[in-house]
């Protein structure tokens, strides 16, 4: 166990060097959420209520969220290093551990920027909306980094991704616009954590299939 | 046999259905696509239901056959999801006038469906054939059918929260007559639903041995490698 | 070590690899040999396990942590330095002393003094002596190479020819080339691929 930690931290790290050498992914994804927000409010009509604004706070988040995860595997791809990580010894599931972890860290980080601009361009967020935002982005990084490492392997990734994860993350729009703007979001936050649940124990058991032969 | 079932039971549950079953109290003539649209509906869950069984066995033993059933029984599924799909709108619109309804849940869960199952196509379409591809498409078959519950709460989570329900439908209270109609429906859409499926399955694995008796015509068998001792 | 029974690999209808058999025991170097297309890079990957091979069976007698490969792509990260590269791998394979054995790889294969540069900024020579240095870290009793004199640079290639007959002595090797001679009399067998 304590191997599978060990390897998914060192996996981790290395794609958070890459980042921090490269800085690619994360300014895009920063820029691009803030520029979704203020297309938002051009896109709003004057008298629609908060409640929109929130709904639209999650496909920002979404379609940010893709952008990170299109750039996950870009290195393993381009210079076939899954290969090298599928000939160690390590755990598959470490792969996407590690993986998931890192484009976590960029989601929220483009979050840390989203979600203040949100308040300042809208309305204040309240606590159950940023506990909604915490557990769909575990949902989101675990459910994204498998489905992109299938994307991944295939001709057309680019456009093979954003199909193969939205279906998937309609439960969590749904659970987040709860969270966020609903009446109950106790039963919303509820569900996410359930998802998140259920799917992450799928992709840790799943992963390992979709990497090897 | 079974096509000639399935025949047999489709045209018998439909002539029960519209001549024998009698009509709903409170919606009349069209409650009668009911004995379609939900027989269609659970044996597009059915297929599904058994394309993730199919994918389970493959991951499981790694035996190559049940990629092509696994992907013959997605196939039936996304069919009888789209027929659910029309039948359930045409319902919405002798029903209420309006051809979607999104406090429809059947539907709703249907659309997202189809459209998972659709980019379960474009992941064959983009992988080249081989373990790579099976694997995956498995993987996402796995991950469909556990979809199928998780969409279902959270679109009943959505409707109480943000899309009030306009329209309701009670559950059919059915008679006996009714209920027995509805059984020869379902039996016949299942044993269509495994009919298309076997003829599917079975060309697609006459296909597959065509391609290989070909590729196996058209070279040379070639020389076996032979691993040669060196004297030093 | 390697047993494998008319081992064969299509892609689609596409055959890459005509059914073959092969024995490989502890301490073997085996050359295999053919022309481009032949199946060499194909048969090495199907060994290291990356590709289910189509038809046949094959055992292979180490597991992951014993395998080392070097592939036509060095496999290293290019935005890491060669370090850092090195370091990870040395994790992954739980490498014990890893410091010191990764230094003195570096060393061997003349790549100390680069060691901090980021593997982009290496030459194609530069970047499969790294690779070949990914590919020993964690001593692997079986090692595959797959044209491993293809993309060094003249250093390399005396380096690789000097290191053989060490390597030769202290693992298994398969070395795919289309130049055996390269490699001299040291090949125990030899495989070739139509």
């Amino acid at each position: 166990m304590t191997g599978l930690v060990a390897d998914s931290a060192a996996l981790a790290r290395k794609d958070l060097l890459l980042e921090l050498r490269a800085r690619e992914t994360l300014p895009a994804m920063l820029l691009f959420v803030v520029t979704a927000l203020v297309v938002f409010h051009f896109a709003l009509p004057a008298d629609v209520s908060d409640r929109a604004a929130g709904g639209l706070l999650w496909v920002a988040i979404l379609f940010t969220a893709l952008l990170g995860l299109t750039r996950a595997f870009v290195a393993e791809r381009e210079q076939g290093l899954l290969d090298a990580l599928v000939l160690t010894p390590c755990d598959r599931a470490a792969i996407w551990i590690g993986k998931a972890l890192a484009v976590l860290a960029f989601l929220v980080a483009a979050e840390a920027v989203a979600l203040p601009a949100y308040s300042l361009f809208f309305t204040d967020l309240g606590a159950a909306a940023i506990a909604g935002v915490a557990l769909a982005d575990l949902g989101i990084c675990a459910v994204g980094t498998l489905v992109a490492a299938m994307a991944v392997a295939g001709r057309a990734r680019e456009l093979l991704l954003p199909l193969l994860f939205l279906p998937l993350a309609i439960p969590i729009v749904v659970g987040g616009v709860g969270a966020t703007v609903g009446d109950d979001p106790a039963q919303s936050l509820a569900f996410l954590a359930l998802y998140d649940a259920i799917f992450a124990i799928l992709c840790f058991a799943s992963f390992e299939y979709v990497v090897t032969e | 046999m079974l096509s000639c079932a399935a025949a047999v039971l489709v045209l018998l549950g439909l002539g029960l259905a519209l001549l024998w079953a009698p009509e709903d109290a409170d919606q009349g003539i069209s409650q009668k696509i009911f004995y379609v649209h939900v027989p269609v509906a659970l044996t597009a869950y059915a297929c599904f239901g058994w394309a993730a069984w199919k994918a389970l066995r493959l991951l499981w033993t790694g035996d190559e056959r049940y990629d092509l059933e696994s992907y013959t029984a997605v196939h039936m599924g996304t069919i009888f999801g789209v027929l659910t799909l029309v039948t359930g709108s045409i319902w919405a619109k002798v029903s209420w006038g309006v051809w979607w309804s999104w406090s429809e849940r059947q539907l709703v869960l249907f659309l997202i469906l189809f459209l998972f199952y659709s980019a379960y196509f474009m992941l064959r379409y983009s992988l080249d054939p081989g373990p790579r591809r099976q694997r995956s498409s498995a993987v996402y078959a796995l991950f469909g059918v556990v979809l199928i519950p998780i969409s279902f709460l959270a679109i009943r989570l959505a409707e109480g929260l943000i899309h009030p329900v306009v329209f309701t439908r009670e559950g059919p209270q059915m008679s006996n007559s009714m209920f027995a109609a509805f059984c020869v429906c379902l039996a016949g859409m299942l044993a269509l639903a495994a009919a298309l499926y076997r003829v599917e399955l079975t060309g697609k694995r006459i296909d597959e041995r065509i391609r290989d008796l070909r590729e196996l015509l058209a070279r040379e068998p070639a020389r076996q490698p032979v691993l040669t001792e060196v004297r030093s | 070590m390697i047993r494998a029974r008319g081992l064969a690999k299509r892609f689609g209808a596409k055959r890459v690899l005509a059914p073959l058999d092969l024995d490989v025991a502890e301490g073997d170097f085996v050359v295999v040999t053919g022309p481009n297309g032949s199946g060499k890079t194909t048969l090495l990957r199907v060994l290291a396990g990356l590709v289910a091979p189509t038809g046949g069976e094959f055992e292979l007698g180490v597991d992951r942590s014993e395998l080392g490969l070097l592939a036509h792509e060095p496999l290293v990260y290019r935005e890491l330095t060669a370090l850092e590269n090195l370091e990870l791998f040395g994790r992954l394979y739980r490498v014990p002393e890893r410091r010191e054995r990764i230094g003195m790889l570096l060393e061997r294969y003349g790549l100390w003094d680069v060691r901090q540069e980021r593997a982009a900024s290496f030459s194609r020579g530069m970047a499969q002596r790294l690779a070949l240095c990914r590919a020993l870290l964690h001593e692997p009793r079986l090692l595959l190479l797959d044209e491993p004199f293809n993309a060094l640079d003249a250093e390399g290639v005396e380096l690789l020819q000097r290191e053989l007959g060490t390597l030769r002595a202290e693992r298994t090797l398969v070395v795919a080339t289309h130049d055996p001679e390269r490699l001299g009399p040291l090949a125990t067998g030899r495989l070739a691929l139509a």
